[in-house]
C-alpha cells in the first residue's frame, strides 16, 4: 500500500549490548525499531550502570521509568526503563519482569536521582517496591488511598473519596 | 501563603537565635500555575528545605486510556498539556502509528509539524507572559495573551476548538487546512512578532526583571543527572532537542537553530524560550512554503491517477490502499473546519483512518467505517507489541509508551511528562535560594498541572 512502510527492525545496538552484558541479557528483541532487552530484577542496577558507563554505548540519560501490569501473564509486572544516549543519539529499552508475589526491584535512584519520582509513581500506581529508595511514598494519590489504581484488577469505577459516599 | 509553624530553638553560643519557619505555598496560591504545594522551610529569607507535593490534578489519564478504544484516547491527550494540546495529539498518534507500522502522507506530516510549532509558541507565550506577570509586568502578560489569542484563533479555525482540539487522528489529521489559512496564520505571526518585540523591549534590559531573573541556576551536569531537557536543559547547556536529535515528521527538511544558554538561570530560560518562539515561526514559514499541494491521488505503486480512473477501480472493488482526493457536497458544519475534506491528510487504510464526517453522515459506507473504528469492540487493533515515540513538547521530551495486546483498546498508555522531571528536582533547585526566588524559578518550570499529574 502507498505511504505505508513498516519501520526497519534492524538490530543496531543489540549485538554490542549483548556483548557487554553477556548472560545478564535474558532476552532481546527489536520491534518497530525499538531495541529492547530483558534483564533479571537483581541485575538491573549493575546492568544500567554498565550501560551508562560503557564508552561505546554511553546511555547517560534515564528518560523514563514506568511499570506495566500484564495480568494474567506471569511474571505479572514489568518495570520499563527508557535510556537515551545524548551524544550518540540512540535509545534502548530495558525491561525487568517482576513477580506478583512481593513485587520488588532495586532502586536506580542511586544512578540517576531523576528516578526518584518515577519510582514513587510506579509504587503508587502498581505497588512495586523499589528497594533502597530513599523516600518511597505515594506521589499522585493520597496516603489514605487503598490499593494501587493502575493495576489491571483495580476496578475503573471504584471511588475512594475521603469524604462523602463510597461505592 | 499560610504560616504554619514557628520553631524557636533556644539561643546557643554557636547560633545565637535560630528561627526556622515552615511555609506552605499552595495548593491554592496566585503564583502556583495550577494546583501544587511547595512546603518550604526558611531560615530568615533563605530556603533551607523544600518538599513538593503534587497529585491535586490527577485525573487517571493512564487508567482511562485503558478503557477506551485507541482512537478515543485523543480527547484525553488534549488535556495533558493544555497550553500546547496539539503536540500531545501528535505524540500519541505517532506512537500508535509506530505500533501499527504505518507512515502518514507527506502533507499530513507537514500539517502536523505546522500545528506542533503553533502550539509550541502558545506554550512559550503562556510561560513567559505568566512569569512576567508574577514579577509585576502585567503589560507583557496582556500583550502575550493577545498574541496567543491570535494564534488560538487560527487553531480554532483549523480544529473547531481552542484547547480541547482532538485534531490529530491515528493515520492522519481531522481535516486539511482551510482555504486562505496560510495568510491568516502569517497575519497572526505578525501580531506575535509585534508583541514579542514589545515584551523584549520591556523585559530584556529591565533592571528589575533582570535582577529577579538571574536566580535559580542549574548546570548541565545537574540537568543531565535528573533527566531534565527541553528549554530548561538547553538554557543550562544541555544540547538536546528531539526535533533535531531524533528527527520525526519533516524536521529534517527545515532549517532551525536550537538556542543554548550559558548560565542556566531563569534569565537564560527566558531568553531560550523567546528565541525558540522565533525559531518556531521560522519553521512555520518553511512549512507554509514547502508543504506540497493537496493533489496526491496515488495508486498502489504511488503513481498519480485521475479521479475518474479511481472511480472505475472503486467500482471494480479495487479500493484497498487508495488515497483519494475528492470533495463531497455536505453541510460543512458537520466537520467544524468548513471545507472539502481531502484524503491527502490521512493514510489510505480504511482499517486505520477515520473517515471524514461528511462521509459518516452522508453515506452508509462512511457510517459503517466510522462505527467499525470507534465503537467499543470494533476499533483498530494494532498487533501485539510496544512502541515508544518521543516528540519535543513545550517543556522537553514528551514520550508516549504504548503497549498493545492486539485488542481494540490499549493495554497501557504511558506518558513521559517533561515538566514532571523538573518538578521532581525542584527541591534541589530551590534549596539555598531566597524566598522571593521561588516565584521566577517556579514560573520558569512552566508547570502544567494536566501534564504533571495526568
Amino acid at each position: 500500500m502507498p505511504n505505508t512502510t513498516a519501520l526497519p527492525s534492524v538490530e543496531r545496538l543489540l549485538p554490542q549490548v549483548r556483548e557487554l552484558l553477556g548472560p545478564k541479557v535474558l532476552a532481546s528483541h527489536c520491534h518497530r525499531g525499538d531495541e529492547t532487552i530483558l534483564v533479571a530484577p537483581g541485575e538491573i542496577v549493575s546492568v544500567l550502570a554498565a550501560l551508562r558507563d560503557d564508552k561505546g554505548l554511553d546511555f547517560d540519560t534515564l528518560m523514563d521509568l514506568c511499570a506495566v501490569d500484564h495480568l494474567p501473564r506471569r511474571p505479572r509486572f514489568e518495570v520499563v526503563y527508557h535510556l537515551v544516549s545524548l551524544a550518540k543519539r540512540q535509545r534502548l529499552r530495558v525491561k525487568v519482569p517482576v513477580e506478583e508475589k512481593s513485587p520488588s526491584v532495586p532502586t536506580v535512584s542511586g544512578l540517576w536521582p531523576g528516578a526518584d519520582w518515577f519510582e514513587r509513581e510506579a509504587w503508587d500506581m502498581y505497588g512495586i517496591v523499589f528497594e533502597g529508595h530513599p523516600d518511597l511514598r505515594r506521589l499522585l494519590m493520597y496516603e489514605q488511598f487503598e490499593g494501587h489504581p493502575l493495576r489491571r484488577d483495580y476496578p475503573v469505577n471504584r471511588r475512594q473519596p475521603l469524604i462523602g459516599p463510597r461505592n | 501563603m499560610a504560616l504554619v509553624e514557628v520553631d524557636k530553638t533556644p539561643a546557643t553560643a554557636d547560633a545565637p537565635e535560630q528561627r526556622r519557619m515552615m511555609l506552605h505555598m499552595g495548593p491554592s496560591h496566585p503564583a502556583m500555575h495550577g494546583i501544587v504545594q511547595i512546603d518550604v522551610e526558611l531560615d530568615g529569607e533563605t530556603i533551607t528545605n523544600v518538599q513538593v507535593e503534587i497529585g491535586y490534578l490527577h485525573r487517571c489519564f493512564e487508567k482511562m486510556s485503558e478503557t477506551v478504544v485507541w482512537n478515543n484516547v485523543f480527547p484525553y491527550t488534549d488535556r495533558l498539556n493544555y497550553v500546547s494540546p496539539l503536540i500531545n495529539n501528535v505524540g500519541y498518534a505517532m506512537a500508535v502509528e509506530k505500533l501499527l507500522g504505518i507512515e502518514t502522507t507527506e502533507r499530513c506530516q507537514w500539517i502536523r509539524m505546522l500545528v506542533s510549532e503553533v502550539s509550541r509558541i502558545t506554550d512559550h507565550l503562556t510561560c513567559v507572559g505568566a512569569s512576567a506577570m508574577e514579577l509585576g509586568s502585567l503589560t507583557v502578560f496582556l500583550a502575550f495573551v493577545e498574541a496567543r489569542e491570535a494564534l488560538w484563533e487560527c487553531v480554532e479555525e483549523l480544529t473547531g476548538a481552542r484547547l480541547t482540539i482532538s485534531y490529530v487522528r491515528v493515520g492522519g489529521v481531522k481535516g486539511d487546512l482551510p482555504p486562505g489559512f496560510a495568510g491568516r496564520l502569517r497575519a497572526a505571526m505578525k501580531i506575535v512578532r509585534e508583541k514579542m518585540a514589545l515584551g523584549d523591549k520591556l523585559l530584556t534590559r529591565n533592571r528589575i526583571f533582570v535582577d529577579r531573573m538571574e536566580t535559580g541556576p542549574t548546570d548541565r551536569a545537574f540537568c543531565h543527572r535528573w533527566g531534565i531537557n527541553g528549554p530548561w536543559g538547553r538554557s543550562a547547556g544541555l544540547d538536546y532537542d528531539v526535533r533535531r536529535d531524533f528527527p520525526y515528521l519533516r524536521y529534517e527538511d527545515v532549517d532551525f537553530d536550537v538556542p543554548i544558554g550559558t548560565r542556566g538561570d531563569n534569565y537564560d530560560r527566558y531568553l531560550v524560550r523567546m528565541e525558540e518562539m522565533r525559531q518556531s515561526m521560522r519553521i512555520i514559514e518553511q512549512c507554509l512554503e514547502k508543504m506540497p499541494a493537496g493533489e496526491l491521488n496515488v495508486d498502489f505503486e504511488g503513481k498519480v491517477i485521475k479521479a475518474s480512473d479511481m472511480r472505475d477501480l472503486g467500482n471494480a472493488g479495487l479500493t484497498a490502499g487508495l488515497v483519494m482526493d475528492y470533495s463531497v457536497a455536505a453541510d460543512p458544519t458537520l466537520n467544524g473546519a468548513g471545507k472539502d475534506i481531502v484524503w491527502t491528510v490521512r493514510v489510505g487504510d480504511r482499517e486505520v483512518s477515520l473517515p471524514p464526517k461528511e462521509e459518516v453522515y452522508g453515506s452508509i459506507e462512511g457510517l459503517i467505517n466510522h462505527f467499525k473504528l470507534v465503537m467499543s469492540g470494533h476499533g483498530i487493533r494494532p498487533p501485539a507489541g510496544e512502541a515508544y515515540h518521543a516528540v519535543e513538547g513545550g517543556n522537553g521530551e514528551l514520550g508516549f509508551y504504548v503497549v498493545s495486546t492486539g485488542e481494540d483498546r490499549p493495554w497501557r498508555v504511558r506518558v513521559r511528562p517533561p515538566c514532571f522531571v523538573i518538578m521532581s528536582a525542584l527541591h534541589e533547585i530551590l534549596r539555598g535560594l531566597m524566598i522571593a526566588d521561588i516565584v521566577p524559578t517556579f514560573g520558569a518550570v512552566n508547570m502544567i498541572g494536566g501534564e504533571l499529574d495526568r
